[in-house]
């Protein structure tokens, strides 16, 4: 539980993650995932409620437990007017280790990074995405048993996205836990043993990716195109704002044509403005069944269902401040 | 200072390979707080190492530009005097400047860099996720600026002695209470900085309205005893009139026993408060 004032940022979440496993928060912006985050690593404390790290009270042994676990905050916290091994060495020193023993950690870690050449250049000069690099490099200088990753991806270009998956597999493989949020599906469904979806600092939903999905999705999606109406034309597809995030397709009205045609085709239809998905477990026949009732959509996609479908089905496609 | 070797080549050439054997030092652990205090400093040392000079304008710069204008300057206008201790004015000023440069660098690193620290820079918003606390990045905090005051007072004293402004040893002990009342001054100011939430607006009027004042008037430049009554008593209640105080006791060997008790457990009692605001103000900023 986490309040600022009056405003209770993380309400009621109750999990408990395992060692060794890769554990993600998702949710949208303001979802109280980096509060959540920052009460783990032991430098916000709770406001209420129990939380134990490593086995440890962070109120009581917050030290004990940094000491322990590495951290990536959401926004990148380097030393700019220090050199990239600097920020390495520097950082490293606060965990106690010998100079020798973080100049070789330094050059172990930049090579992990792949940053080997900026190794003595300024950090202000970097790119973003070396910046984030270098975050994450840092938080790996202590070996931690437990990596906090908040967005850890954000910022990176596809190659040092996928070379990142690959690190944090391997050392999921040696045994660190890790923990981490992300705006990136993909990623969850990657990184992810298992997650939770978190909405206005409570827990919507959780469970294991595949699970999440069947539960809250159907094992296909078949995605519907339609022209956009013109002005004057009566539209094909009526999405108004009534119809809102997730809207089910209710009672339909007569100028709704296609979508009057589908609803039975369908466990669920989602109403976008320019799209019908029509939630299913077999797209291609739900496709088929929609030509033969002379839906004529401008283009036709059928995909397997995704944690993003999952996603804003939880939280909703709109945003809410 | 510590000695920091970070750059070095490494010696024995374990550059490239990863782990060797396990050996002390590489296991992570919670620092004793002295010494989490003096890796903090280290932190600090491996930035200045590369910024010093720029540095050096500002912290030594201007008082001994202080002291060439108004020692030599103005001072060759002023005769020896009792109110000067009967010495020249340049001998009076120069060991009460130490105080009031420190008064000055003092201000100067615990505004700025210290708002930086959680909002630009955010060095202590990284240090905080290590297993250093809020209360030993104060003590570090504090500890570097013992250090830079020392050091820029000691370059001062350097030149302060080629013009002739130093007559004795004594100088090096007032070298010390200036750092002590530069502390004083310090670190209440650094309990102020890190409350401040806006870009650091809040510390144009601490400057105009408590800084140059204090450089002006607490007795630096001529005695508080030529002040208006009413007013001395704003002078006596400033760390850098005590700094004074004391410097010009130790340079022209006039100590007495209870009043350096008095100045030095003065400064002390604002060193000790201001570290607990310090503490209070870290703790609660960095886990906000
Ligand atoms: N220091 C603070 N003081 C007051 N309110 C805060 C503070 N930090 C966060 N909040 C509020 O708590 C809520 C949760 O914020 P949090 O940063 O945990 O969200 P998040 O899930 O990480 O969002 P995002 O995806 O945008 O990173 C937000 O409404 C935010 O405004
Ligand atoms: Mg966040």
């Amino acid at each position: 539980m986490k309040r600022f004032g009056d405003f209770t940022a993380v309400g009621g979440i109750d999990v408990e993650v395992q060692r060794g496993e890769a554990f993600g928060f998702l949710g949208p912006n303001g979802a109280g995932k980096s509060s959540t985050m920052r009460m783990i690593a032991c430098v916000s404390p709770r406001t209420g409620g129990e939380l134990r790290v490593l086995g440890m009270d962070p109120d009581l042994h917050g030290p004990q437990i940094r000491a322990r676990i590495g951290v990536v905050p959401q926004g990148d916290i380097l030393d700019t007017e220090l050199t990239v091994r600097q920020n390495l060495q520097v950082y490293g020193r606060y965990f106690g280790f010998s100079r020798s023993y973080v100049q070789a950690k330094a050059t172990e870690l930049l090579e992990f990074a792949q940053l080997t050449e900026k190794a003595d250049v300024n950090v202000e000069s970097l790119s973003g995405g070396m910046k984030r690099r270098l975050t994450i490099a840092r938080s790996l200088v202590n070996d931690p048993e437990l990596l906090l990753l908040d967005e850890p991806t954000t910022g990176l270009d596809p190659q040092a996205r996928h070379l990142l998956w690959e690190r944090l597999f391997r050392l999921k493989q040696r045994g660190a836990t890790q923990i981490i949020t992300t705006h990136y599906m993909d990623e969850a469904q990657q990184l992810c043993d298992r997650l939770v979806v978190m909405d206005n600092g409570t827990i919507v939903a959780g469970g294991t990716p595949t699970e999440l999905i069947s539960r809250y999705a159907t094992r296909e999606v078949l995605e519907l195109r339609f022209p956009q109406a013109q002005p004057g034309e009566p539209a094909l597809v009526h999405a108004g704002s009534s119809a809102g995030p997730s809207a089910v397709a209710g009672p339909q009205t007569s100028d709704n044509p296609p979508l009057e045609r589908l609803t039975d085709l369908a466990d669920r239809i989602e109403v976008l403005p320019d799209r019908l998905l029509l939630y299913t477990a077999d797209g291609e026949a739900a496709l088929t069944a929609a030509h033969n009732r002379g839906v004529r959509p401008m283009t036709s996609l059928v995909r397997r269902s995704t944690l993003e479908d999952v996603f804003l089905r939880l939280t909703g496609r709109s945003l809410v401040d | 200072m510590p000695d920091s070797t970070t750059n070095a080549p490494a010696t024995n050439s374990a550059a490239g390979t990863a782990h060797s054997a396990p050996a002390r030092g590489d296991t992570p652990r919670v620092v004793s707080p002295p010494r989490a205090y003096l890796l903090v400093v280290e932190g600090h040392w491996t930035w200045y190492k590369r910024n010093w000079k720029a540095t050096l304008v500002s912290s030594v710069g201007m008082p001994i530009l202080y002291l060439l204008a108004m020692g030599l300057g103005f001072g060759s206008q002023v005769h020896a005097s009792a109110a000067t201790g009967g010495v020249s004015y340049l001998v009076y000023l120069a060991p009460a400047l130490l105080a009031t440069s420190a008064l000055q660098g003092a201000a100067g690193e615990a505004t700025f860099p210290v708002l930086s620290g959680f909002k630009w820079q955010k060095n202590f918003i990284g240090i905080a996720a290590t297993p250093i606390t809020p209360a030993q990045i104060v003590g570090g905090q504090l500890l570097w600026m013992a250090f830079r005051l020392l050091f820029s007072g000691a370059i001062f004293l350097a030149v302060a002695a080629a013009i002739g402004a130093v007559t004795g040893f004594g100088v090096v002990l007032s070298l010390l209470f200036g750092v002590l009342s530069g502390l004083a001054f310090g670190a209440p100011v650094v309990a102020f900085s890190a409350s401040v939430q806006g870009e650091g607006n809040a510390f144009n009027p601490l400057f105009r309205f408590v800084v140059v004042p204090m450089s002006l008037f607490a007795g630096t430049f001529f005695p508080v005893s030529q002040l208006p009554a009413i007013v001395r008593p704003i002078a006596w209640i400033t760390p850098v009139w005590h700094g004074t105080e004391l410097a010009r006791g130790a340079a022209f060997g006039t100590l007495q026993f209870w009043p350096t008790l008095g100045h030095l457990a003065y400064l002390l009692a604002w060193i000790a408060i201001g570290t607990g605001l310090c503490r209070r103000q870290f703790r609660v900023r960095l886990a906000s």
